[in-house]
């Protein structure tokens, strides 16, 4: 935490030193506006959770898991010669996890190849604002890496304003280009195979997963107190879906790898708004249907209220529930027929109701949380969640968000 | 099937009424739309709260979270 607050102050004052060195030209009247630092956002999250429907070993079994999470953002912007915005974010994530049903992939080791594992994803995008149009463009790059798998995602975005700025559409298009390296159950893997393990690596399965999305984001301010926002997300999937290490067991007693189609079509269908009430209360909420071709189909909804205690300090309970039907795949523990030709028992796929809830409380004083003139508003959220699928399944997590400027 | 139909019939056109019925607003008087609790999409606070939905439930998108990409599988 201590390495991460120098790291941030040595990148502000890397700035601002870039910052006071730039001469100022008014050739032609134009006045450069210099690349400076627009904010930089940290955030860090503990997340734990416990069950006992693991679907490593089939769907029965610890399903409990830790993940200490860290992203790092850091925002530019700078305003060309045609006075269009340019802003540029580069964000560096880390996430730690340590999984004890990780564990039993190679029951037979005293630890196997992913009982901890370390996930990097960084990303950069830029968005191009024009106020002259009332246009904003922009693309992304992400890349993610973890001990079996990568993935390189790259995305496009166009947003376009109505006249009194009440109005606005966006348009995004993305793909993720994923590679899994399919690490096996121990007894399920043919001779020769490789266990993935450290100094075992030669042969293993490169598998891909692909995902093509698009977005329609439609927001409109209805009046001086609510605007919403409707949109829609499909998104299309083909490659391993299913993953390789991951048992099923059937009702003769046999075992295999979890198999799934080659290809997933998802539909979601979100609309949020938030409400302005009297002077001191917001009420945020959200619905969402989603609907896809293996026969899942889900409703979420979520209501947020933040309290202003005074204009700089507001607490923020908060309320979610998920219902869902299972996909056409899944069975519990030697609950698979034979002959099936899909299957799975991870019971994230089941059929349940999710709760999750919880309080967030925010600073944000203007001249600084706790008198730090760059620290410009700080929130910590606390949620716990709770699933009825199998025997049920509860997490918490913690997440700390500053923001600098 | 019928009361699914009315109930979206419902949805719609209330939906359809509340945007037939905007008003201008003008920037001046956005002080409200614009508070920082009010914004639409999610907030920082929310990323890794929106990371453990993507893998503990089964859908994902239109949340302003990712909708693909990474494993998952832990």
């Amino acid at each position: 935490m201590k390495r991460i607050t120098y790291t941030v102050a040595a990148l502000l004052s890397f700035f601002g030193s870039v910052r006071a060195q730039s001469p100022d030209s008014t050739e032609n009247g134009y006045k450069p506006k210099k690349l400076k630092i627009e904010e930089v956002n940290f955030v860090s999250g503990y997340y734990h959770q416990n069950g006992n429907n693991s679907a490593i070993t089939g769907g029965i079994g610890t399903e409990k898991l830790y993940d200490f999470a860290n992203s790092l953002e850091i925002r530019l912007s700078k305003t060309d010669r045609r006075n269009r915005v340019h802003t540029i974010s580069a964000e560096a994530n880390i996430d730690y996890y340590s999984s004890a049903s990780q564990d039993k992939i190679d029951p037979l080791t005293i630890s196997s190849a992913s009982r901890s594992d370390t996930h990097i994803y960084p990303s950069l995008s830029w968005n191009m604002k024009n106020d002259a149009n009332r246009t904003t463009r922009g693309a992304m790059f992400s890349y993610s890496t973890e001990y079996d798998y990568k993935s390189y995602g790259f995305g496009i975005n166009f947003t376009k304003s109505s006249k009194d700025n009440n109005r606005e559409i966006t348009l995004k298009a993305g793909t993720f280009q994923d590679t899994y390296i399919a690490i096996l159950p121990s007894e399920l893997r043919p001779s020769g195979y490789s266990s993935g393990a450290e100094g075992d690596k030669s042969n293993l399965y490169h598998k891909p997963r692909n995902t093509y999305n698009g977005s329609i984001a439609l927001s409109q301010i209805v009046n001086k107190r609510l605007q919403l926002m409707f949109i829609v997300e499909p998104t299309y999937q083909e490659g391993l879906l299913g993953t390789p290490f991951h048992r099923t067991y059937f009702t003769d007693g046999s075992e295999k790898v979890e198999k799934l189609p080659g290809s997933r079509f998802k539909l979601p269908v979100g609309l949020r708004g938030s409400y302005f009430v009297g002077d001191r209360i917001v009420l945020r909420g959200f619905y969402r249907f989603y609907a896809d071709n293996w026969g899942m189909s889900a409703h979420t909804v979520s209501l947020e209220a933040p309290v202003k205690i005074t204009p700089f300090l507001s607490l923020s309970p908060f309320y979610r529930f998920n219902t869902q039907s299972g996909v056409r795949y899944f069975a519990p523990y030697k609950q698979h027929n034979p002959d099936a030709a899909y299957y799975t028992s991870d019971y994230d796929l089941s059929s349940f109701q999710s709760h999750f809830g919880g309080m967030g409380i925010r600073l944000a004083p203007p001249g600084g949380v706790m008198g730090i003139r760059h620290l410009a508003s700080l929130e910590i959220r606390y949620g716990h969640f709770y699933r009825n699928a199998g025997t049920g399944m509860q997490s918490d997590i913690v997440t700390l968000a500053v923001k600098f400027k | 099937m019928d009361i699914i139909v009315t109930r979206k019939f419902v949805l719609i056109s209330a939906l359809v009424a509340s945007l037939s019925s905007c008003v201008s607003v003008k920037e001046y008087q956005k002080n409200r739309i614009n508070d920082s609790e009010m914004e639409l999409s999610a907030r920082k606070s929310e990323k890794f709260e929106q990371s453990f939905y993507l893998y503990r439930e089964g859908a994902s998108g239109a949340n302003g979270g990712k909708s693909g990409g990474g494993c998952g599988c832990n």
